[in-house]
This record gives C-alpha cells, structure tokens and sequence, in this order.
C-alpha cells in the first residue's frame, strides 16, 4: 500500500478536514496547485487500496450523549479468530476491533473489541450480546474502563513521513 | 475535544439527519455539499453552514477523509504496563515525555497502564518500548495489531 509525493500532499491537506466550501476538492485542489480532478481521481484510487477508510462526517459521540465506554478482551480460538473478529467489528456499538497478540502468562486475551453506550449498563449489556455471538469459541474474556486519561495528543503526520 | 452530551435542544430534525446521513459518506464530486444537501432536501448553503456550527458545537470530531495511519507511513503499537499504586504518578511522567507516547489512559485493571507508541518508522516502536522498561524498570508488554477488521461503529443522532 504504498502512496507517493502528490498522494501525501493530497494526506497532509486534508487530514485536518476538507474545507467547508461549495466546492471542497478545487479548493484543495488549488492549495497544492493540482487540478481538481487528479485530487478527486487520487482520494477515490486511496479509497479503493484502503489508504482512505471512508470519506464521512463523524460525529462526537460523546455529544451525542454516547459517553460510556470499555475495552472488552477476549480469548478466541485462533482458528475462527478471522470470522468471529470480523463479526464483531460490524456492530455498530463498536468502534474498534483487532486482532492481537496474547501475552502469556500475563494476557491470555487475543481479540480486542472497543464498546461504546450510553451507559455503564448500557455496555455491560452489549457485551453480554457479544459474549453470546462468540459462544463457546470464547474461552474467556475481561472488559478494562478507564478511570483517567493520561495523556493523548493528536496523531499527525509530519511532512516527511 | 468535547466529552459531555450536548443539551437535547442543542440539534434539530435537519441537523440529526446531517449526522446520520453524512456518517455513511460524503461524495467525491464537484460540488458534494450540493449533491449531499438534495439527498437531505436542503440546499448547498444550509448544509454547508450547518456542518460549520454543528462542528463549532462540538457535534462533530471529524469531516473529510479518513486515513489509514499505517498506510500513511506510521508505525503503532499498544502496550500495557503492570504499575504499583504508590509508583503510579512518578511512572506517569516518565512515559508520558516520551513523544513516541500518543495517548495514555489509567484502567481498572492489574495492568492499570495502556498506552499506544506512534513512530515514523517501525523500530522506533521497540526502541521507545525498551527505554520506557529500562526508566521504569517495568516489563511493558506489547500489543501489536495483528488483524484490524472493517468497523461497522454507527451513533444515532
């Protein structure tokens, strides 16, 4: 998945957001003295390769009142991880789902499944849905909240990457 | 970013309709406002400058494309840490100076320390790791992503 120089103008130009203007891409377009079309050809082609996960509005779902929310783990069978990861992913209460590796003796858990509600009992009960979507596949599984947040700054990439 | 829940009147009929609408896409076009607007029986103005107050409200985090940072060139990494209570604030401040450090949360866990490590190139990951367990002491065990599945996360406004 590799991008080039006109690619990673097109990332640092708008990884802040596309102009709130009628015409959104000419006005990048015109930052970085391209024509309209090659930015809107090359953030279609990132889309396709998945460099651009989506083009979308999100929302804060904290204002929204979605302000609850816990790390759930869990230890799947290796060989189903796949399917049941991407079946967990899907649901709309969760914003992100990986596959990772378990750190024995210390983690036994490999599947990593953020669930967002707008409750404490909202997301113990949404991980009661997941719980019965793995069934028995799942030979354990914890969920962390967090009590505080200790540091968190942007994630920006710097010019020369 | 805002954390609290915005007052109920805080959103009308349209503006509930912008952010269940636009979470699913915004299109790739001349003029996406103009085409985007028509889907939601509003001009191009309206949406426009009710995207704008609706992200001065804080009711939206983001509006545009959505990257993948590996892809962009970036290297990431979870890691947690097993830190006694009475260490807690002084190993806070250790592994927060590191930059590598992009975020950093307390949980309610044995492994009471969870932070994500964010480099340019991917040896900055284990050569950041082993200063904060050479500081610290610590082990930091690490959590590489091994698979990230498509994430179907929707809110209703």
């Amino acid at each position: 998945m590799m991008i080039d120089a006109a690619d990673r103008r097109i990332i640092n130009a708008t990884q802040g957001g596309l102009p709130l203007t009628p015409a959104p891409y000419a006005e990048v377009a015109g930052w970085l003295g391209m024509p309209e079309a090659e930015v809107i050809d090359r953030l279609a082609a990132m889309q396709a390769r998945g460099i651009v996960r989506r083009l979308a509005l999100a929302p804060n779902h904290y204002a929204l009142g979605v302000t609850a929310n816990g790390m759930s783990v869990w230890d799947v069978a290796d060989d189903r991880a796949d399917e049941l990861g991407a079946r967990v992913g899907a649901l709309d209460y969760v914003s992100h789902c990986y596959l990772r590796p378990r750190a024995l003796p210390d983690w036994p858990y490999n599947l990593f499944a953020m669930i967002h509600g707008q409750s404490r009992a909202e997301v113990e009960a949404k991980r009661q849905e997941i719980a019965a979507l793995l069934g028995p596949a799942a030979r354990a599984s914890d969920i962390l909240y967090s009590t505080r947040i200790l540091k968190k700054t942007g994630l920006r990439l710097t010019d020369g990457g | 970013m805002r954390r609290a829940a915005l007052p109920q009147d805080a959103l009308d009929a349209t503006d509930r309709a912008i952010l269940n609408a636009l979470q699913e896409g915004f299109p790739l076009s001349h003029r996406p406002f103009a085409e985007a607007g028509a889907a939601l029986g509003i001009d191009e103005d309206e949406l426009i400058a009710r995207i704008r107050r609706l992200r001065e409200e804080g009711a939206i985090t983001r509006f545009g494309p959505f990257f993948d940072a590996e892809a962009m060139g970036g290297a990431f990494c979870l890691c947690a840490m097993a830190v006694p209570t009475e260490r807690f604030d002084a190993v806070v401040t250790l592994v927060n100076a590191h930059p590598e450090v992009a975020h950093n949360y307390e949980r309610a866990h044995r492994l009471n320390m969870w932070f994500v490590l964010a480099t340019d190139r991917p040896d900055g990951i284990e050569r950041a790791a082993r200063a904060i367990e050479a500081e610290t002491g610590l082990k930091v065990l690490r959590f590489p992503k091994l698979k990230e599945f498509f994430i179907g996360f929707r809110v209703t406004a």
